[in-house]
């Protein structure tokens, strides 16, 4: 190949991957930007939750202070635990990840860049809002778990509201991102990067992304719930009206404790993606890494209950969760071993990245040691809601989280932006980091052990406490100094600094193959991978990359495209045409926040309209932006080969990202299940003996229509392939209808049973499993009518038909939504 | 040696914990649900019952899968570690070794679950 040939590729390229300029920088939706904003956001976020705390530290500084009230306290840590979880915990990872993951597999981008710039967008929109929120004395007070019959009953105002509303809004982001993650790695690396040669930093976030599927979906189960009660009075949590508000928490840690995970997991990637670099060699024990990433994620949904052992359950029942709780050290463990391991293995570099890497795994080592702890019922009997846990959790956090994330920036600073950070300012920024947080947070055990109550806002003087919280205040603000030196390295200009030389930590991993500065292409060419370090031990992997001798070199017709692979082995499978810079995802956002912002004020209008608003933002952008029809089926991507460019069915990314959402939402029905099952465990008349339900008449009828229209979609789907598109129309037209007949059976069935939510707990619960089935078939209308359409303007063709195959898909999950919500209330109370 | 795409699932590696999770999940319910029915002070024999036979069948269904995780593992060299080779084969002992691994764990689990109920002779 030419010199001039590859450099007119290499225009192409970059004229398909151009980054927007000036104020249309914003309608960009390429990993590199949408990671880097990402980034920025939740730690800004960050700093903010940060300022809260050292708020509550001045109030603490002194016994009996009056720096803030009462009531002003209860919001500082509210927020400050709201934000750190929500807006940066969970949030940095999913930047980090859309940022680096693509240049880890050598992909050019994620394969839904739309919706990460999505997700983007809901999570600013979210999170000012609820941080705003304490600027006009508004913000939740309840802790940031929010627990009833505190929040339903004795808080006045939206607080909760914003807490509820806000935050749902957020883990939809959330949800999203995980969805982009999962199929990102399994389906987007280079060609011969096997399953068993992944990163290790891949396995993790599949993991977590797994995790984030059944996690946070019940959590939204539950925000549910407990809107439905403060906005319309339903008595989910009500124990006059037959509720319970231990439902509340049980839902709200069943996200809650493996969140924990999903915050820690991903720092732990980082550790795992560093320390390998800095011990030049590889990582001790891919496969128990392997095992501890994936037996984490798995036991870490068995503790829930650790954080409800004082709330009066059966002595037995404590001792499973007691007992997977001392279990999940072990894969903890493992993975510490493993990095200890491959130090003492290596020759380490001491550079910055792990002097922080040090720092944390010391700092969470006690964290995990007081966890196992607290494991043990008997303990947190005493510790319980002291200042005991307010350590552990923050030597967890801090040392599991924060110190991996800060030595994630110092590593990867280069390849998000050419430069390095200072050695110097990093040295001294750890330091004081370190040196802060254990003056702060290793007297508070002591503090806790003597007694001290988490939440409270002052105490008395001479009750022990004095000088330890004084301590406790100066380490906070000696680690604020860190924080700050760290962040002025991060901000401070360094126009005049060269660029860093290229894998200048001499890294293994195949994302350090970029040029300094990166091009927005991501990699010029991919390259065949053959190995887990394949810039350690494929020797020509530059040169195969830069002259445009891996596939994918060029961009021929002047779009994005990026390849697929299989699951397994990363066979090319497809060329991927990824869609460009667009606003629609900003206006979606816009009025997807709205819904919630709007309905936070009971402002039920403008929540509509907002509503309507959204679902034609979302037609639009499905309309234009996904499953175009190509001008070719196939085309050369490089080495002889060609790939196809379209391609539907389970083969699919789009399917994938459907399935992946699709569990997220069966998880979050199931919460709602969970709650039914609760209710029947603690109640003796729950379902009601006396049968007043909707009848087995309603049942038939409801599942007569929607299975109707289920079969029709199937067979619509098929008759696509072979018969016209008269057929097509028709069936999917009956189905539709068959589809709305079901929605309004389904909803009328309670009403004329007359079944009133407010009177008690079992109408409002029949009434959220029937009212959650209905609309997700409403949705399956709209997609119906969709497919309608685009088929009638040739967007949809026999041949062409993602459309209609996801539509099939995701019409299975409405079927068992509504079996099973007619089984529960149909069935069920007339077999019990 | 070939060995066919069709052989290679990443979903054995999670057999062993979905195994774990079931057994966890159902014990922890049918505690539960017997205790919120038979009160504090009943005895745990009822519950205790079901929940060892459960145990065996967890424990009989992960020992199964991790014998065939070994033997998968030991395929071809004689189960080497650590399985970095870009071949078919070291993959296939790869996720054969990783859900071995994980059987281990998902045993070890369940046990620790189990011990529950020999410790209780009442719900409490």
């Amino acid at each position: 190949m030419s010199a001039s040939h590859g450099e007119a590729q290499a225009e192409r390229l970059r004229a398909a991957w151009k980054t927007p300029e000036g104020w249309r920088y914003w309608s960009a939706v390429n990993n590199t930007e949408v990671g880097l904003w990402y980034t920025a956001v939740a730690f800004v976020f960050m700093l903010f939750a940060g300022v809260l705390a050292l708020l509550m530290r001045v109030q603490l500084a002194v016994p009996d202070n009056d720096f803030v009230s009462a009531e002003l306290y209860n919001q500082l840590y509210t927020l400050h635990g709201s934000v750190m979880m929500f807006l940066f915990a969970v949030p940095v990872f999913e930047a980090f990840s859309i940022l680096v993951l693509p240049q880890m597999l050598g992909a050019r981008d994620l394969p839904f860049p739309r919706l990460s710039a999505f997700g983007f967008w809901c999570f600013v929109i979210g999170g000012i809002f609820v941080c705003g929120s304490i600027f006009f004395n508004a913000a939740p007070q309840g802790g940031w778990f929010m627990y009833p019959p505190l929040n339903t009953t004795y808080y006045e105002g939206v607080g909760p509201d914003i807490w509820l509303l806000g935050l749902s809004f957020i883990e939809i982001a959330s949800i999203a991102a995980a969805v982009e993650l999962i199929v990102g790695v399994l389906k987007c690396r280079p060609p011969g990067m096997r399953i068993n040669l992944i990163p290790l930093y891949c396995w993790y976030i599949l993991v977590v992304a797994g995790m984030i599927l059944f996690a946070f979906p019940p959590l939204i189960a539950g925000d549910l719930l407990f809107e439905l009660q403060r906005a319309f009075d339903w008595p989910f949590f009500d124990t006059a009206r037959g509720g319970d508000p231990l439902l509340w928490q049980h839902l709200f840690w069943i996200f809650g404790h493996p969140e924990v995970y999903i915050i820690f997991l991903p720092a732990i990637a980082l550790v795992a993606t560093i320390v390998p670099t800095f011990a030049q060699r590889p990582l001790v024990g891919y496969s128990w890494i392997v095992l501890a990433a994936v037996g984490t994620g798995f036991l870490s949904f068995g503790l829930w209950i650790h954080h409800m052992y004082t709330t009066g359950l059966p002595g037995v029942t404590l001792g499973f969760f007691s007992a997977a709780s001392v279990a999940v050290a072990i894969p903890t463990g493992v993975q510490i071993f493993a990095f200890i391991a491959t130090v003492l293995a290596g020759r380490v570099i001491l550079s910055v990245p792990m002097l922080y890497v040090a720092g944390a795994l010391a700092i969470f080592v006690i964290g995990g040691l007081t966890g196992v702890m607290l494991a043990l019922v008997p303990f947190d009997w005493q510790a319980h809601d002291s200042y005991f846990v307010v350590a552990h959790l923050h030597h967890v956090l801090i040392g599991g989280m924060l110190f991996p994330v800060a030595a994630g920036f110092h590593y990867f600073f280069p390849l998000a932006t050419g430069k390095h950070l200072s050695a110097k300012l990093g040295r001294i920024a750890f330091w004081l980091m370190f040196v802060g947080f254990n003056v702060a947070f290793l007297p508070m055990h002591l503090t806790g052990l003597l007694g001290m109550p988490r939440r409270v806002f002052t105490y008395g003087a001479g009750l022990g406490f004095d000088l330890l919280n004084l301590i406790s205040t100066v380490g906070a603000f000696v680690f604020a100094t860190g924080i700050l030196v760290f962040v002025w390295d991060v901000v401070r200009p360094k126009r005049a600094e060269p660029y860093a030389k290229r894998n200048p930590w001499r890294a293994g991993t195949l994302e350090w193959v970029s040029e300094m500065p990166g091009e927005a292409w991501g990699i010029r060419s991919i390259p065949p991978i053959r190995s887990r370090y394949p810039l350690w031990e494929q020797d020509d992997l530059f040169e195969v990359v830069d002259s445009g001798r891996g596939l994918l070199p060029d961009a021929e017709e002047g779009q994005r495209e990026t390849l697929i692979t299989t699951a397994i082995d990363a066979e090319p499978v497809q060329v991927l045409r990824v869609p460009g810079p667009t606003w629609v995802t900003i206006w979606a956002a816009l009025f997807t926040g709205g819904v919630f912002i709007f309905a936070t004020y009971h402002w039920w209008w403008a929540t509509l309209v907002a509503g309507v608003l959204a679902l034609v933002a979302i037609l639009v952008w499905l309309w234009t932006g996904t499953a175009p029809i190509p001008e070719k089926r196939t085309k050369p991507v490089g080495d002889g080969r060609s790939l196809p460019l379209y391609s539907s069915g389970s083969t699919s990314v789009g399917w994938w990202g459907l399935l992946i959402t699709m569990l997220a939402s069966l998880t979050a029905y199931a919460g709602l299940v969970f709650g039914y099952f609760y209710f029947w465990t603690i109640h003796d008349d729950f379902p009601p003996t006396s049968a007043s339900g909707p009848g087995s008449g309603w049942a038939l009828a409801t599942a007569a229509a929607v299975l109707g229209s289920w079969a029709l979609t199937l067979y619509a789907r098929r008759a696509n392939r072979r018969a016209g598109s008269t057929v097509f129309h028709l069936t999917l037209l009956v189905a539709a209808l068959l589809s709305i007949a079901g929605t309004a059976i389904a909803i009328s069935g309670p009403l004329r049973a007359g079944l009133d939510p407010v009177t008690h707990v079992y109408p409002a619960t029949v009434w959220v499993l029937v009212g959650w089935s209905a609309v997700h078939a409403a949705v399956g209308t709209v997609m119906q009518l969709y497919c309608i359409a685009r088929r009638a303007a040739g967007r949809l063709t026999g041949e062409f038909d993602i459309d209609i195959q996801n539509v099939g898909l995701y019409w299975h999950f409405v079927v068992i939504k509504i079996a099973i919500t007619l089984a529960l209330v149909a069935v069920f109370p007339s077999v019990v | 040696m070939a060995l066919s795409r069709k052989q290679a699932s990443l979903w054995i590696l999670i057999a062993g914990p979905t195994a774990w999770a079931v057994h966890f999940l159902v014990s922890y319910w049918v505690a539960a649900a017997y205790c919120a029915k038979a009160g504090r002070e009943a005895a745990l024999e009822p519950a205790r019952t079901p929940i060892l036979w459960l145990s065996a069948a967890a424990i009989i269904v992960i020992l199964a899968l991790g014998v065939a995780a070994w033997r998968q593992h030991r395929a071809g060299r004689g189960g080497s570690v650590p399985h970095r080779e870009d071949t078919a084969l070291d993959r296939q002992r790869f996720l054969g070794f990783a859900t071995l691994l994980l059987c281990g764990l998902s045993v070890v689990a369940v046990i620790y679950t189990t011990l529950v109920v020999f410790f209780f002779e009442t719900c409490q």
